[in-house]
């Protein structure tokens, strides 16, 4: 008898939830949508990922092309951008570099979400020791100030673009794990969650069914303002040198090759540091937006 | 009864609304109370009845946008504060109107000495030096009942206990020796024994200041206690009006009864407290006529259709309720012959 | 406040432990052995055996680790591979450059954020808050090099203000400072305005409008003093930011700091001097967040008692 009564009320609880799910999503699509700046920042978004897919059919040139006749040309009718040192097209060199950075951005932020969430679910929801272990770990990799940690890393890896997004996902666990950890800590409290396991669930299910929706919408909103990051991030390594390798139209890189034709052909610098700040300042407002929305306790 | 001849405070028809995406909230929907010099008056409902934001309002102190005082007047000896400029309402505040508040852990400022922020409103309105404030500062904290006011005073708030602290805010309110002191709860967040000393203290400082006092309140204990006269509030409106003692032996409207049943007596054999049913009514869909209809158990038709004006029922009571006007046996045998 | 500085100075020590390990392992992970490497090309063997054995490269891992740590303690970071010379010595003549800078763009940082932020907070949504915010929104999305190469082609190059490259006098620290604390003072000034938006709800705001102050005095004593202990946080963690920004704007600039000397090493895979130089610049941060722990703690004891 009694173990039916608590199933009921469980199963109330859980189309509660669901119910006031969609309700949540609702109010939270009509406040996004007030939130004209942060629309904004989700078509600029929009624009290079549609950019990226269809590079190759609007790129004007090849990429790669190096015509040395025409070097250091400044902006013209042929070449809405100018070309750069190697009287290559930066407009194609642009457009194809979108799918580098993106790719970048999120495959870095993937791997740092994916490790990060894992660890942070873990300390989270087991505590104790583990939880301690953990944290230390964390406090460890946040001791690392700014990129040094990827940079350090990047000298163990070798310079490539691959090492690059490994060693910026890296540099992004620490962040997820803060972040899911306390969420986890907070959901694991409420009574629900008890009620469940003494219905003899799996910590398996508890955390993935009913703990890991609860700590999405905090996910989402770091892994915007994230990505941002580590766009940033990659496109500074590679400037360095660090990150991809000439002849890639990574943008960081093309950045770099621009900074020797400073006096005599600025174009260079100027195009790709515009197409970074276009799309880090897409992330950004898009993810303030994605928080406020999300929910409003969450404005710093 | 002492006499209360001169006025000091009169509110007419005051309205405070606030501007929001959700709609336009009448927190406070023309409300009109006097206060005479030295008089204690009782303004008493539940939370979201505009109480607080009556004695906010009194101030001008209302957060604009999304606030407004849309109407009505706020006569202070004579003279509107509505019409003052804001450097006029400056000098007024603290020094002849000043203001405790409910909780006294969060209106001090943190990174302040006690003596500091007491001195501060008296350097500010008697123009006194900063050594001279701060030993009235000193001298006020001893008056509030605070010892060891001079190692007090250097103290700042997180030192001081929450007791402590409401005796701070007192000083500090009375620092000026001011002719209207407002009280929003200010005994709501404390212990029950410190609530009971902290509402001597203002009775007493009361009588040697001869400060007439309008005390916030949603308990009516706390009314029997202190007050002279009293307006129950309900959704933005006062609904009863009177003499304090008179509510608990005479109370007029069905609100005012409700809360009474709802309060633990000593001196009646209760078998179980009763409670209003139903809730406030949201502040943006307020019911057209009387807002307590929906939960009140006399409502007729026409309390569903018009709102009720205040009626005259005695030398110093009003209320507003239909009962009271002589349109209400009309009603109901209007409601009786439809019934049938 | 003792007590809880001495235990906050315990806990640097396994998180600078961990650091080194982190530091460490890192390290292992590179691809080759080292002293094949520095063996040079046609080395017999037995000559390359004598390296690994010199270099102890021959014994547990672990041993190796604490071997490591034990000399790191004393000051012995190993010799750059490049130089021949202690990786300390190196460091140490390249720190007070990098420190320069940190403290001019930290300046920065901190000042116009902080201005930037007031000013927002307390002309909340007029011309001035507006322009403020989109220009901190900027702030935050370029990317730090590219600033500095912008500022260079138009301060240096076209108007011949400062200086292209280098470093020694005040001309020479402007436009580096500015690349480097740009960022930061758009998190700050960001931070500055919701803190203070946030204070100014708060009852005792209430409570000093109900006394009679002015507006100015109610905002800059009583608010502004609240609203700037959460940015000492901020700032704390900026520094680190900045610590790391470093290696990118001492390359832009051309300065010959720690930062360019670590990416330099990188370069030339000269691995001892990589982890010298992270080590050290994170042992700087760590102590750094201890400091600002300290005084956070120490401005926030009232509040956190509520």
């Amino acid at each position: 008898m009694k173990p039916e009564v608590v199933m009921n009320n469980t199963e109330l609880n859980v189309n509660k939830k669901k119910s006031s799910k969609l309700q949540h999503w609702k109010a939270f699509y009509k406040k996004f949508k007030r939130n004209k700046l942060a629309l904004i920042g989700g078509y600029i978004v929009l624009f290079y990922i549609l950019l990226a897919i269809f590079a190759p059919l609007i790129s004007p040139q090849d990429p790669y092309e190096i015509d040395l006749v025409n070097t250091l040309q400044p902006p013209t009718t042929d070449h809405w951008m100018g070309t750069d040192d190697k009287g290559r097209d930066i407009l194609s060199r642009l457009l194809y570099g979108t799918r580098l950075s993106l790719a970048v951005g999120f495959v870095s932020v993937f791997f740092g979400a994916f490790i990060g969430i894992l660890l942070g679910l873990t300390a989270g929801y087991y505590g104790k020791w583990i939880d301690t272990v953990i944290m230390r770990i964390v406090d460890v990799l946040l001791a690392f100030p700014g990129i040094l940690l990827a940079l350090a890393i990047i000298s163990a890896l070798g310079p490539s673009l691959i090492n690059v997004m490994v060693a910026v996902g890296v540099f992004s666990i620490p962040m997820f794990a803060r972040i899911v950890r306390g969420s986890t800590l907070s959901v694991r409290k409420l009574e629900y969650i008890d009620a469940i396991r003494a219905l003899g669930a799996t910590d398996f299910t508890i955390i993935f069914k009913h703990i890991f929706p609860n700590i999405l919408s905090p996910v989402i909103v770091q892994a915007t303002l994230r990505l941002a990051t580590a766009i940033l991030s990659a496109a500074g390594l590679s400037f360095l040198g660090l990150g991809a390798q000439p002849p890639s139209p990574e943008w960081g890189a093309m950045l770099s090759s621009g900074r020797d034709y400073l006096f005599s052909a600025p174009h260079i610098a100027l195009f790709p540091g515009i197409a970074i700040s276009t799309l880090v300042l897409g992330f950004n407002v898009f993810g303030d937006g994605l928080r406020d929305a999300l929910d409003p306790r969450m404005k710093k | 009864m002492k006499q209360f001849e001169e006025k000091i405070l009169e509110v007419k028809n005051l309205q405070t609304y606030f501007f929001t995406d959700e709609g336009t909230s009448k927190a406070v929907n023309g409300i009109s109370f006097t206060l005479n010099k030295g008089e204690t008056l009782g303004i008493v409902g539940e939370s979201g009845s505009g109480k607080s934001i009556t004695s906010l309002s009194l101030l001008r102190l209302i957060q604009s946008p999304p606030g407004k005082i849309t109407g009505g007047s706020i006569l202070f000896k004579g003279e509107d504060l509505l019409t003052k400029t804001e450097k006029q309402m400056r000098s007024i505040r603290g020094n002849e109107i000043s203001m405790i508040f409910q909780e006294p852990m969060t209106s001090l400022n943190p990174v302040y000495s006690a003596g500091e922020q007491i001195a501060e409103a008296i350097r500010l309105h008697q123009k006194l030096g900063k050594k001279e404030a701060w030993n009235k500062a000193v001298d006020m904290l001893r008056l509030v009942g605070i010892p060891s006011p001079e190692k007090r005073a250097k103290q700042e708030p997180h030192e001081l206990s929450g007791g402590m602290r409401q005796r701070v805010m007192i000083a500090m309110a009375l620092a000026c020796h001011p002719e209207v002191l407002i009280a929003d709860e200010p005994t709501t967040a404390l212990d029950v024994t410190i609530q009971a000393q902290i509402l001597e203290l203002i009775k007493t400082l009361q009588k040697d200041f001869g400060t007439a006092v309008i005390l916030i309140t949603h308990d009516l204990g706390v009314v029997y206690e202190t007050c002279d006269r009293v307006a129950v509030m309900y959704a933005g409106k006062i609904v009863e009006y009177t003499l304090a003692k008179e509510i608990f032996t005479n109370p007029k409207h069905p609100y005012t009864i409700g809360l009474l049943n709802s309060l633990p007596r000593l001196d009646m054999d209760q078998e179980e407290l009763t409670t209003i049913p139903g809730t406030v009514p949201s502040p943006y869909n307020m019911p057209k006529g009387c807002s307590f209809a929906p939960r009140c158990a006399h409502a007729k038709k026409i309390c569903e259709q018009a709102v009720p004006d205040l009626q005259t029922t005695g030398p110093s009571t009003q209320v507003s309720c239909w009962m009271f006007t002589p349109q209400w046996e009309k009603e109901y045998d209007a409601q009786e012959k439809v019934g049938v | 406040m003792f007590v809880f500085i001495v235990r906050r100075i315990l806990q640097t020590i396994p998180v600078l432990l961990g650091v080194s390990l982190v530091v460490f392992l890192i390290m292992q992970m590179v691809p080759g052995d080292p002293a094949t490497l520095l063996a040079g090309e046609g080395a017999t063997k037995e000559t390359i055996e004598m390296i690994r054995h010199q270099l102890g490269l021959d014994r547990p891992i672990l041993y190796q680790y604490f071997d490591y740590v034990i000399h790191a303690v004393q000051g012995d970071f190993g010799e750059s591979l490049r130089s021949s010379r202690p990786v300390l010595d190196e460091i140490l003549v390249r720190l007070p450059i990098t420190l320069e800078l940190a403290l001019a763009s930290i300046f920065i940082t901190v000042v116009l954020g902080m201005v930037a932020g007031i000013i927002s907070a307390t002309k909340q949504y007029s011309a001035a808050d507006i322009s403020i915010m989109i220009v901190a929104l900027l702030g935050i999305s370029l990317p730090s090099f590219w600033l500095g190469l912008m500022l260079i082609y138009f301060f240096s190059v076209n108007l011949q203000w400062f200086p292209v490259s280098g470093w020694g006098t005040i001309n020479h620290m402007i436009l580096p400072a500015i690349t480097l604390g740009a960022g930061g003072a758009a998190i700050v000034a960001r931070m500055t305005r919701s803190s203070m938006l946030e204070v100014v709800r708060q009852d005792y705001i209430r409570t000093a409008k109900a006394k009679g102050l002015k507006e100015h005095v109610i905002i800059y004593k009583h608010g502004l003093k609240n609203a700037l202990i959460p940015v000492i946080t901020v700032v704390g963690l900026q520094f680190g930011a900045l610590l790391g920004g470093t290696v990118l704007t001492e390359s832009v600039f051309a300065i010959n700091g720690l930062g360019r000397l670590i990416v330099d090493a990188i370069r030339t895979r000269d691995l001892p001097m990589v982890q010298g130089g992270v080590l050290i610049a994170s042992v700087i941060f760590v102590f750094m967040n201890l400091a600002v722990d300290v005084l956070y703690r120490y401005f926030n004891k009232r509040i956190d008692l509520n």
